[in-house]
């Protein structure tokens, strides 16, 4: 009995990851070969892009602002409060810019793409959609795939500028620094391979959170309460998956360039 | 006499209506995780017929729809749709004998986030059809469904029944080779399904287009088999006593298997226990 669950349980885990492989395959390949629907590709980069800045900004701004008034109190111990543009800086492109864009988007967006697709599958749009003779892989998922991945790189942009910005605003109206200072070293000490890493984790993590949402989404059952589960278990597997990818990319960006 | 031919389908050569069948299926079966959900299916429709088929509600008839449209694949058994064998079509194969069909869905499954011009025109846009002739052709097929005024409209302001009649639009405007009608009138009032009968029934009279229609409602197939479109009157007569449409035949299914595959009279004299008890 027990061990016919854990066998069942492994063949869904398994299912599944073979079944999203396959998925993410498609929906990559679907743009080397037409139709492209380059309108809702601009659609939806408006959507996931222009619609997210606000809240890409509002984290951005205020992650950078706290990093600031965290390290301060340590850095002062050791009279390394003149370095904080650099600590702050560094950790916004490096790190945290990256994942807390990939999560804010991925909460925001992810869950749209489920529920929308989901909504769509529950009331047979998605069967009309093929029935009219248009695939919903290429109408739906490949543009928010492409859209999701090239406006999370500009976003990540944003949020470490935005950000470093915070820390800024801290380090001279609450710590009482010197802002010169503080933007010298935030910017002499930015090497290349930190923007690299910086900048290639949001094109991973734009992948993860369109292809995990659209997944979800188009394999939602069961009516309305399948929607609402597809919809939580898009957020929570994008916004984890981020994390591990994060994680595994930013050891093998350690090794590939080493810091200093 | 009904019985044996649901019991040994017959395949598209050995059929009577079988010269260049539109749809032929042979034992074909499929099931999701658990027993069959229809078993052994094998029917045919030829040009110009109309097959209604019935059963109670969960039995299949809507995954055997979207079997022949490709929407599913089965796992054993033969699909031929318009001469080609579709069961071991990919999804890419499919897509231009899809354009071949319209399909309408059983509460509609109109695009909530476009119009009913871009509802009904969807497969023209796709195919970059310039817009004149797309607002031309959307207003003809509006027309035929006596909706016109909607054009502008977004499916959440329409009723019921007028989400019905736009998605028969949409399946008419690629004037189809086929249609499937997928419960047009389920869950819809008998003023509104009529009114959607009567249209099934102008599509084939006036069109001859073959069609597949899934009912639970024994009314509106007897409707169908009984009545026929008036061009002149512009709307639909009865057939003198004792007369029904020669082309409107019948199948029911029971629990995933054909029990019958025949016409109006065979349906009405028929002993299969089932059948009688779904007909009372």
């Amino acid at each position: 009995m027990a061990i016919g669950i854990v066998e069942r349980t492994a063949k869904d885990i398994v299912h599944t990851a073979q079944d999203y492989t396959l998925f993410g395959y498609r929906a990559v390949m679907n743009l080397f070969r037409p139709p492209r629907y380059w309108t809702d590709f601009l659609m939806q980069a408006n959507i996931i892009g222009v619609g997210s800045t606000t809240i890409v900004l509002l984290s951005g701004f205020f992650t950078g602002g706290v990093l600031a008034l965290q390290s301060e109190a340590t850095l002062a111990q050791f009279g390394a409060t003149a370095v904080t543009g650099r600590f702050v800086s560094l950790t916004m492109i490096r790190e945290l810019g990256p994942v807390l864009t990939g999560i804010m988007v991925a909460g925001r967006n992810a869950s749209s793409m489920a529920s929308e697709l989901g909504s769509m599958v529950v009331t047979e749009q998605i069967d009309a959609m093929r029935a009219l003779g248009v695939d919903p892989m290429r109408k739906l998922v490949t543009p928010r795939l492409f859209a999701c991945i090239s406006m999370l790189f500009f976003l990540t942009i944003l949020a470490d500028a935005f950000g470093i910005f915070g820390g800024g605003f801290v380090t001279v109206f609450m710590n009482h620094q010197n802002g010169t200072q503080y933007f010298s070293q935030a910017w002499e000490h930015l090497r290349y391979p930190d923007i690299i890493q910086g900048l290639v984790k949001p094109l991973v993590s734009g992948f993860i959170i369109a292809s995990v949402g659209c997944f979800y989404g188009m394999r939602t059952s069961g009516g309305t309460e399948g929607v609402g589960r597809s919809t939580i278990d898009a957020v929570v597997f994008s916004s984890v998956i981020i994390i591990f990818a994060d994680f595994l990319l930013t050891q093998v960006m350690l090794t590939l360039m080493p810091p200093l | 006499m009904t019985a044996t031919r649901a019991s040994a389908p017959p395949g598209p050569q050995d059929s009577p209506i079988a010269a260049a069948p539109v749809v032929a299926l042979r034992h074909v079966s499929i099931s999701f995780d658990g027993p069959p959900v229809l078993e052994d299916i094998g029917f045919a429709v030829a040009p110009a017929e109309t097959r209604i088929l019935l059963g109670p509600a969960g039995v299949g008839k809507s995954v055997l729809l979207k079997l022949i449209n490709g929407l599913l694949r089965p796992d054993q058994g033969s699909i031929q749709l318009f001469g080609v064998e579709i069961s071991t079509k990919s999804e890419e194969q499919l897509f231009p004998l899809r354009n071949r069909t319209g399909m309408v869905f059983q509460e509609g499954a109109l695009f909530d986030s476009l119009t009913v011009r871009d509802n009904v025109a969807y497969q023209l846009v796709q195919e970059r059809v310039p817009d004149e002739e797309i607002d031309r052709r959307v207003h003809q097929a509006l027309t035929f469904v006596e909706l016109d005024n909607t054009f502008a409209f977004y499916p959440a302001s329409l009723s019921g029944g007028m989400k019905r009649r736009v998605a028969i639009a949409r399946a008419l405007i690629h004037q189809p080779e086929l249609i499937l009608y997928d419960s047009p009138t389920g869950g819809l009032d008998p003023i509104t399904s009529t009114t959607i009968i009567e249209l099934v029934m102008k599509q084939r009279d006036v069109y001859r287009t073959p069609s597949i229609l899934v009912t639970h409602r024994l009314q509106d197939a007897f409707t169908l088999c009984t009545h026929r479109f008036d061009p002149e009157l512009g709307r639909m007569a009865a057939l003198p006593k004792g007369e029904t449409d020669p082309n409107t035949t019948f199948l029911m299914l029971e629990e995933g298997r054909l029990i019958f595959d025949g016409s109006i009279h065979e349906l009405v004299h028929t002993d299969n226990k089932f059948v009688r008890e779904f007909l009372e």
